[in-house]
């Protein structure tokens, strides 16, 4: 099948790759990138393992092709430490509130979370589990996913953390 | 003893040792999107292979037509039944003793099975090769329900086994019947249903499920033609499990066979089987010389690789009218679909089943299972659940109910009653276990406490009233649970898979500087092991947990284990540990003996090092004696300090809990709401409550999903009806409740370190607590027994069928 030339921003390097148009951007970003901290666990637009974000918005990458992301500013789980290569706040969050076992939903969750803090810095647990119901996790029961995201809700907005009482 | 020396409890905390919430090892890199799952793994000249798989439930294959398919850009070749033959492999054995078809060999016997392997440079010129492959199909009668399996005019299934007439469990009574599996004393438990006061029966089944992890199963298979090597890299809860089987079925020699199971995605009972993928991988690789992966995706994986449950059980108990239970008759048929592939312990046709005594006192008790084939996919496997105890738990827990139902006695109050007591263990079941330790009162008695049971039952009493009233249309619902565990498999005297005992084991390695290296053959699969089997070693011989890497799945490095599943590896692996460590122990005091010129005897253990007793100044560390031992052993010593311990348990372990579950349902809409969880576990020591925890939210999420709605359902033509996460319930964060967790701790007197196993009780003693409490809530509007799934719907057509819906909703 003729193939395409795409480029897009990756963790802010510009990147480029030739792609059939049925490319699935998940794909190209696992296989043409090597990047594969990006999952897949549906490819049916269910299960959020495979969320990226992209322009500013949470995106099931296997429900793009790449051919649509061509241009698009990306960020995977691979651009998701700090610029000294510590865990960012939510990377810590969910190793700290345990919010994360076979961690095969948690690259998908970190970049969902890290939007949903974006768009409503300061969420409920409501709003955090209805921010979030996109992401499927077989193993955790998602309380300590929520108290992650309170965790770096916290350590972003620079306030102490109380962990809700049970 | 100047400032800087560390106190006792600071030397304790450095260790983070058993029972400390020590923070996860693994989490570093799977927060950074650096786990190396199967997917992840890429090798040179890799290709992919994929399935082209049947649309009909049973059908014969007149003929397959291949060409198309190989003139499709790149794809290089399509195995089918007759390829695989020429290896004879187009049949493999299953773990229940039974044979299933790698690819269809003549027929289809359920929808979605293999039946040809399309291999091509890429997984998207794979699906094209497989749109051009021609398969011609005669379609054949269908058997979808399993009470009609057994039917004089029932359709034969297994044309290949249908003269036979002694199964792997012994005799089959019908050309779709499996096996028979009896257990205890017939003619004491029928004496005592003719002397009961009180007698209940019902028929309780547990739907068709699956464990689903968000990780499909996968493999890479890769043959050296050389070398003459295969390595497989595969999402294998059993890595050396599958080595053997390899070696057995392909007949490879067993060292040139390397597994590697990597990071896996959740397995929950999925990935302990062998499935056709793997096979038509490995054979691919053979034929064509280059590494070739296989993916499964997420419809392939709910509707061909492994169901769990689908048990259909009668159960009746037998009891005083005062309520002591005087014995207990269970009949189930099991629906194991086309193939018996059920991952059990090979003597164990109905996994440990005979557990469903439960927690009560049954003085006697009679079990008989029928297993039957239906034109469903095999399975059959432990879906967070030690070999069907999550059958036997909600059977009894159910059954449990609707005998205080009809003694109308609180169900709280009912299994106080009739508990095991303390005084009582070990105690020997009527159906023939041995229960470690329990103490089943306090926890029970702790429960009601917590959540104020009495004042709920007011509640309740209060809201039954003002409906009946006819001022709310919200019922509510309190569910009782209160699981025994059987977990730990197990004694070799019992347990085996394949003829293999089912120990585990564990290498330590100490190096010179004081650190060391674990190698298990266990498996995580998201249970933290790299983070909690260190913890072990750090209190046994006293190095920090931060410096013991704990590896795992490489069936080259790791000593043979039988892997993870069935809450088996606390309670098997975890002991290995122990005693592989005590082993390391034991030599440091003799080399400790030695540089502090004492008796071995005059030395004691203090948490990190060895002391000479009455003398505490004279201490020597572990670090240091790590150092000894390669540096100057004693004379007559070889040096080096390092064990591996093979963990043969003596029984298995108990597990128990008590879970109360609150529920409001609104009956015009079925809609209901979880007001309050609270789950009381006792899984013995505890050896990182952190991860405890995690693991109890998970199992009763996934208890949720499936007594709330899961079910794998097929249509009378047998199209599986539950193929993606649209139509298989997979709770969001949304609508997930709240879990409170608490526990008491009884350790197992014979586990080296009291641990019992935790990973799958909230599954086991979840299901029926969610079911107790939809069922609860409508028994005084006069059910008795609702089958799960307990979705809106069902629970509206429950309220329909109970009438107490009025108006146009009651025609619908
Ligand atoms: S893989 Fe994209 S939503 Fe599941
Ligand atoms: S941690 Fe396993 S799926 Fe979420």
């Amino acid at each position: 099948m003729a193939k395409t030339h795409v480029t897009m921003k990756v963790n802010g390097a510009e990147v480029e790759g030739l792609v059939e148009p049925r490319t699935l951007l998940v794909h190209f970003i696992r296989e043409n990138l090597q990047m594969t901290g990006t999952h897949i666990g549906c490819d049916t637009t269910h299960c959020g393992a495979c969320t990226v974000d992209l322009n500013g918005m949470s995106v099931k990458s296997c429900t793009m092709f790449a051919v649509q992301a061509a241009g698009a500013d990306i960020t995977t789980i691979e651009g998701m430490a700090n610029p000294d290569g510590t865990l960012s706040a939510l990377q810590e969050g969910f190793r700290m509130m345990h919010g994360l076992q076979c961690g095969f939903c948690t690259p998908g969750m970190i970049l969902r979370a890290h939007r949903l803090l974006k768009e409503n810095a300061n969420p409920t647990e409501e709003e955090i589990r209805f921010g979030i119901a996109g992401n499927l996790c077989r193993c955790t029961g998602y309380q300590n996913i929520v108290k992650a995201i309170q965790y770096a809700a916290a350590k972003i907005n620079g306030v102490e953390f109380q962990e809700a009482a049970e | 003893m100047n400032d800087m020396t560390p106190t006792r409890e600071e030397r304790e905390a450095r260790l983070e040792g058993m029972g400390c919430k020590r923070k996860r090892v693994e989490d570093v890199r799977f927060t950074q999107g650096k786990g190396n799952y199967v997917d992840d793994v890429k090798l040179p000249g890799m290709l992919h292979g994929d399935f082209v798989r049947s649309p009909h439930a049973h059908a014969r294959v007149k003929s397959i037509n291949t060409e198309k398919a190989l003139k499709v850009p790149g794809v290089l070749a399509v195995l089918t039944a007759e390829t695989l033959k020429t290896v004879n492999l187009a049949w493999m054995p299953t773990l229940a003793g039974d044979v299933q078809m790698v690819l269809a060999d003549g027929k289809v016997l359920f929808q979605n099975q293999e039946v040809a392997f399309v291999v091509a440079t890429d997984r998207y010129a794979a699906d094209d090769g497989i749109n051009a492959v021609e398969v011609e199909y005669e379609a054949l009668p269908p058997l979808i329900d399993p009470f009609k399996a057994m039917d004089a005019d029932a359709p034969v299934l297994r044309e290949d086994i249908k003269d036979k007439k002694d199964g792997a469990h012994g005799p089959r009574k019908h050309h779709n019947h499996i096996f028979e599996w009896t257990v205890g004393d017939k003619d004491l438990t029928d004496a005592a249903f003719n002397k009961a006061d009180v007698k209940i029966k019902e028929l309780i089944s547990y739907q068709r499920v699956h464990p689903s992890p968000l990780e499909t199963c996968q493999c890479v298979c890769s043959f050296d033609k050389i070398t003459g090597e295969l390595t497989i890299y595969g999402t294998f809860q059993a890595p050396h499990v599958i080595r053997t089987v390899v070696a057995l079925i392909a007949k490879l020699p067993e060292q040139k066979i390397h597994v590697i199971s990597p990071d896996i995605g959740g397995g929950f009972g999925n990935k302990v089987g062998a499935y056709p993928g793997y096979i038509c991988a490995a054979v691919a690789t053979i034929v064509t010389g280059k590494p070739v992966k296989w993916v499964e995706d997420r419809m392939e994986n709910l509707t061909t690789t492994s169901f769990a449950r689908d048990y259909h059980m009668t159960a009746e108990i037998a009891a005083t009218k005062d309520g002591k239970v005087t014995g207990l008759r269970v009949h189930v048929l099991a629906d194991h679909g086309a193939f018996d592939a059920c991952a059990d312990p090979s003597k164990w046709p109905a996994g440990f089943f005979n557990i469903v005594t439960g927690s009560y006192d049954f003085p006697v008790s009679h079990l008989a299972v029928d297993g039957v084939y239906t034109n469903k996919a095999p399975g059959g496997v432990a879906y967070r659940c030690s070999f069907r105890v999550t059958e036997a738990a909600y059977c009894i827990e159910r059954a449990m109910d609707i005998l205080a139902q009809k003694l109308g006695m609180d169900p709280a109050e009912l299994r106080l009653k009739n508990f095991i007591r303390p005084e009582q263990f070990p105690y020997h079941s009527a159906l023939g276990w041995e229960y470690d330790s329990g103490d089943y009162h306090t926890a029970m008695k702790k429960a009601m406490e917590t959540t104020r049971y009495s004042e709920l039952r007011q509640e309740q009493a209060a809201k039954r009233a003002a409906f009946k009233r006819g001022e709310t249309r919200e019922i509510m619902g309190i569910g009782v649970s209160f699981f025994t565990e059987i977990v730990g498999a197990g004694p070799s005297k019992n347990c085996d898979i394949l003829g293999i005992a089912m120990f585990d084991s564990c290498e330590i390695r100490m190096h010179p500087t004081g650190a060391g290296v674990a190698r298990m053959g266990s498996k995580s699969q998201g249970q933290g092991h790299e983070t909690t089997w260190a913890q072990i070693i750090a209190t046994e011989i006293g190095i920090p947990a931060d410096n013991i890497k704990v590896e795992e799945g490489n069936t080259d490095t790791a000593p043979y284990g039988l892997g993870t599943y069935g809450s088996r590896s606390t309670p098997v692996a975890g002991a290995a540990i122990a005693m592989a460590a005590r082993k390391i122990r034991a030599k440091a005091q003799m080399i400790a003996a030695y540089k502090l010129e004492v008796h071995e005897d005059d030395l004691e253990w203090d948490i990190d090092g060895f002391r000479v007793k009455g003398l505490p100044e004279k201490f020597l560390g572990m670090k240091d004696i790590c150092w000894i031992a390669y540096n100057t052993p004693p004379p007559g010593m070889e040096p080096g300090l390092e064990a591996v311990s093979y963990y043969d348990p003596p029984n298995m372990t108990y597990p128990f809990g008590a879970y109360i579950c609150v529920m409001d349902i609104d009956v015009d809409t079925g809609v209901y709401k979880v007001r309050r969880f609270y789950a009381l576990d006792d899984c013995g020591t505890r050896i990182n409550p952190m991860i405890i925890e995690g693991q109890v939210h998970g199992g009763l999420t996934e208890a949720f999903a499936i007594a709330m709605g899961q079910e794998i359902h097929y249509d009378k033509e047998g199209n599986v009806l539950g193929g993606s996460f649209m139509d298989f319930f997979l709770p969001t964060a949304y609508e997930t409740p709240h879990w409170e967790t608490d526990f008491t701790v009884t350790p197992s007197p014979h586990h080296p370190i009291g641990a019992k196993g935790v990973g799958e009780s909230p599954n086991v003693g979840g299901v029926p607590a969610f079911s107790n409490a939809v069922n609860d809530a409508f028994s005084f509007l006069g059910a008795t027994h609702i089958q799960m799934p307990h979705d809106h719907w069902r629970n509206w057509k429950a309220a329909r069928d109970l009438g107490v819906i009025k108006g146009a909703g009651a025609a619908a």
